[in-house]
């Protein structure tokens, strides 16, 4: 097992760095420049202005040069400091957002977990029934509907009508004055629509593997044999269908982790939430490399890692897996 | 996307992730003068408009909350080049001189000025008794050190150029400043706006780049940095101790919120009380009861203008008698009304009407497309094998408008184009191309056909950089080659003259030729349309807009909805 863990991070080292390689030639090849902001069409810019800009962003040193000083300071684990005119560390802007993203993206996982997963598993025990057929339908009309709509339309409905929501951002303008309690209410209220939203349009997936999965399983001779056993169909169903159709849905969710950093683009700038979306975004659009690189490598570390992870569990599972397949 | 406003002679609307921009509201009360000015039509539809008239004193109190599409990046204002950025600094720091109710140019930090050897030397008497927001007195040590930090070559900075004109800059005094340019440079008195004074005593030996001040900046203005939460807000207060008397409102809040939509949704709900509107909103969207009791509109011509930009290197532009074809065959007034819902005028030159150097007497294109077509003739172009489709020499008149992604305004402009011109036999396509490669593989490159883009304007005439024949090479901005003599001899006389009414002579004959030859068919001036919470007295539209005396706005009391802050002095 040791031995299989060793080999298994290894083939991770060059892969990670083989990662970033290509992440930093792929947005350099992206036409423009981090100085566009400031120079394109600008009538104050003259070539030699352009010029010291150039080299003040070191962007005048070939390509290779710059992936090794980025990598030698990414070794001593500095992302350097972000182009945009604040230059600031891009570790800082990471900090700032990623735990308001990361927070979100778990709730709304959370609430799709808890959703889809008895709506599919329902579905399949009930298949084709008149209520299988109307959840498909609830999980496809939230899977295809435009969410930016869907959005504004809740935002219509439960913050201007009925006022019972705040519509965007995190805290309120007086939320330093708050009490502690006032603060978790203030931060909870607006979060529901977000999280609400965002769980709506992801519940088909997930409900419609489950669903498959669940099916797969009913067909298995261990349930006919729990049938003929004389077990009632609840018992059959939930207690031995449900437990086996959850384990390739907890592979799935294993390998959404990644996703839960990068966040939504879409739902951070319809309800302003300063989140690593909207961060990664504007970093793309004004060609800010270090951001754009930083939030690459972290995005490329989780999913190694849960790679890496997914697989330590099936190994110990299957021995067959930490054997290389001699076994 | 960014587009941004912010310099003082013209500069590119750009407007990538920033729909819209130029509806935006500035309330930069003056970057190097820029800001976001409007005509003197500038006008309000709600007869409460004229606000302090409505019989109440001005109080202390209260906050204003402006909505903005996107975040600033950088405090220092030489250091940032987006508006949102300028909005807020304008706010903290002072310039020198500043742009007055009637665009008059004024003293600042400067009390006054004088223009000597034939314009080559300007000498600034400074305000006595400023002091920063730390508590230090400002001198002109300030000055000198702000002058050396924008011309440093490792400062990176967009706006360096007019003062690497300065031959020597000098402290005379503890409160005399004198610069000394190479050669006369008449806007050179309208750059020394609020980019250039710093706070010696807090940079001094620093990277002014990666100084914490970029983030909690210390100016001489009205307002003081409070807080900045990232990608959320920022937060001013009043300076009690500004120069020209504390500000009314305790607190200015900037949100930032970057999806307009959802900025209107907080506009009605009263979590914001002040944004730029796009025209749907200002026509359809705030016409009802509750949008004329609680809000008051305003219109003024924003600071910018479109055109349609023709590369004169093509064979079939070159012919001029073609280009005043195709501005005969554009209907200005119908794109107004449909694109702009009409909230615009008809731009006829490179300058907003209602300034000084505005020439309102210059050639028309009224839309006529009986004489484009016989323009058309007389250059040549005739529909001879019946397609429908005018042609010469056996090549049918096509040809393809790059335009930028993410400016909507922009590409149903060109559609509107597009149709006007099918109906009198040319074929025009339409490329909407993202930014980056737009302008690097495009337009840096001349390599287009036309091109619809707008550039920002300001209160200074000279345009050098966009019309003279030495600005025609590789990423320079007289990208579509314009070369014409007696342009160039003006742009430069425009340049050395101080004197106003030879100015005026001198830049209303540059827009009679720009009208006859038409490199550009110069399409519409679009208007800044801002919505402010009608709690808020003290607005007093002008040219330059309405932020222009923010300072100066007030709720009155009983009216005021935030509680008061506690200032420390």
């Amino acid at each position: 097992m040791l031995s299989y863990l060793i080999r298994r991070i290894l083939t991770l080292i060059p892969l990670f760095f083989g990662i970033t390689l290509i992440s930093f030639v792929v947005i350099h090849l992206a036409p423009g420049s981090p100085i566009d902001v400031l120079a394109d069409l600008n009538p104050k810019m003259t070539a030699e202005a352009k010029q010291r800009l150039i080299s003040y962003y070191g962007l005048d040193k070939p390509l290779h040069e710059r992936y090794f000083q980025w990598l030698r300071r990414f070794v001593a684990l500095d992302f350097g400091v972000s182009f945009s005119p604040d230059r600031r560390p891009v570790m800082d802007k990471i900090k700032e957002t990623l735990p308001i993203t990361i927070f979100i993206e778990l709730l709304s996982f959370l609430l799709i977990l808890v959703i889809a997963v008895p709506i599919g598993a329902y579905s399949a025990s009930h298949p084709y029934s008149p209520f299988d057929k109307s959840l498909t339908l609830f999980v496809y009309v939230g899977f295809s509907m435009p969410t930016f709509w869907l959005a504004l339309l809740a935002l219509i409905f439960f913050s201007v009508q009925l006022e019972w929501l705040p519509i965007s951002g995190l805290r309120s303008l007086d939320y330093a004055r708050l009490s502690f309690p006032g603060k978790i209410w203030d931060i909870t209220s607006h979060l529901v629509l977000p999280v609400l939203l965002s769980a709506f349009s992801g519940l088909a997936g997930l409900s419609r593997y489950m669903r498959g999965s669940m099916l797969e399983v009913m067909r298995q001779e261990y349930i006919t044999a729990a049938r003929s056993k004389g077990l009632s169909e609840r018992e059959v169903v939930y207690k031995h269908a449900l437990r086996n159709a959850l384990l390739p849905v907890v592979t799935i969710l294993g390998l959404s982790v990644p996703s839960l950093i990068g966040g939504s683009v879409i739902f951070e700038q319809i309800f302003a939430i300063p989140g690593m979306g909207r961060l990664f975004y504007t970093g793309v659009m004004s060609r800010d490399y270090p951001l754009v690189m930083g939030i690459l490598t972290i995005g490329a570390l989780l999913t190694l890692l849960g790679n890496l992870l997914a697989d330590i569990s099936y190994a110990l599972v299957d021995p067959r897996i930490r054997t290389g397949g001699k076994g | 996307m960014r587009d941004r406003d912010r310099d003082l002679r013209q500069r590119f609307l750009r407007s990538q992730n920033l729909p819209l921009v130029f509806f935006s509201l500035s309330l930069s009360l003056s970057l190097a003068l820029g800001g976001c000015g409007g005509s003197k039509k500038a006008e309000t539809k709600d007869p409460k408009g004229q606000a302090s008239a409505a019989g109440h004193q001005p109080t202390y109190g209260d906050t204003v909350v402006e909505g903005s599409i996107g975040e600033a990046t950088n405090l220092i204002p030489m250091l940032a080049s987006d508006s949102a950025s300028h909005e807020i600094s304008g706010l903290i720091f002072n310039g020198l001189v500043k742009y007055d109710k009637d665009v008059k140019l004024v003293g600042d930090l400067a009390e006054s000025w004088e223009v000597s050897q034939g314009g080559l030397q300007i000498t600034f008497k400074l305000r006595r008794g400023v002091t920063w927001q730390d508590g230090r007195p400002f001198t002109v040590k300030d000055v000198l050190f702000g002058f050396q930090t924008i011309t440093n070559p490792n400062t990176p900075t967009a706006y360096a150029e007019d003062f690497r004109q300065v031959k020597k800059a000098e402290a005379i005094d503890d409160y005399t400043f004198r610069v000394t340019y190479e050669k006369p440079f008449a806007p050179a008195l309208t750059s020394w706006g609020n980019l250039v004074v710093l706070p010696k005593h807090l940079l001094e030996g620093k990277d002014v780049a990666k100084s914490e001040l970029g983030r909690r900046p210390v100016g001489t203005g009205p307002y003081r940095f409070r807080e900045w939460i990232s990608r959320d807000r920022v937060i001013l207060e009043a300076n009690p101790n500004y120069f020209e008397g504390r500000p009314y409102l305790d607190r200015y809040v900037v949100r930032v919120i970057p999806d307009l939509a959802t900025m209107f949704l907080e506009l009605k709900a009263g979590g914001v009380d002040l944004m730029g509107l796009t025209p749907i909103q200002y026509k359809r969207q705030t016409d009802d009861r509750f949008f004329r009791e609680d809000y008051r509109k305003y219109r003024y011509l924003a600071n910018a203008y479109t055109y349609l930009g023709y590369n004169l290197l093509e064979p079939k532009f070159k012919d001029k008698r073609v280009r005043q074809a195709l501005s005969y065959a554009i209907d200005k007034e119908e794109i107004i009304k449909v694109v702009l819902l009409g909230l615009g005028v008809p731009a006829t030159g490179p300058y907003k009407p209602g300034l000084w150097f505005y020439n309102p007497d210059v050639k028309k294109y009224p839309f006529d497309p009986d004489r484009a077509l016989a323009l058309l003739k007389e250059a040549g172009w005739e529909d001879r094998d019946g397609d429908g489709i005018l042609d010469k020499d056996g090549e049918p008149f096509e040809f393809t408008v790059v335009t930028n992604e993410g400016n909507p305004v922009r590409q149903r402009t060109a559609v509107v184009i597009q149709e006007r011109l099918k109906k009198i036999g040319i074929r025009m396509k339409i490329r909407v191309i993202e930014w980056s490669a737009f302008i690097n593989e495009f337009i840096d490159k001349k390599d287009f056909e036309a091109t619809i883009l707008g550039w920002t304007t300001g209160f200074e005439p000279d345009q050098y950089d966009i019309w003279h024949s030495s600005k025609t090479g590789k990423k320079e901005l007289n990208f579509i080659s314009f070369k014409n003599s007696e342009v160039d001899e003006l742009l430069e006389k425009g340049r050395r003259t101080f004197d106003q009414e030879k100015r005026k002579a001198i830049y209303f004959r540059l827009q009679e030729i720009l009208a006859e030859e038409q490199p550009y068919t110069f399409l519409y001036v679009p208007e800044a349309l801002p919505i402010v919470h009608s709690r808020v007295y003290g607005i007093e539209p002008s040219a330059l807009g309405i932020s222009y005396n923010f300072y100066r706005w007030y709720v009155p009391q009983g009216l005021q909805r935030y509680d008061r802050l506690a200032l420390a002095p």
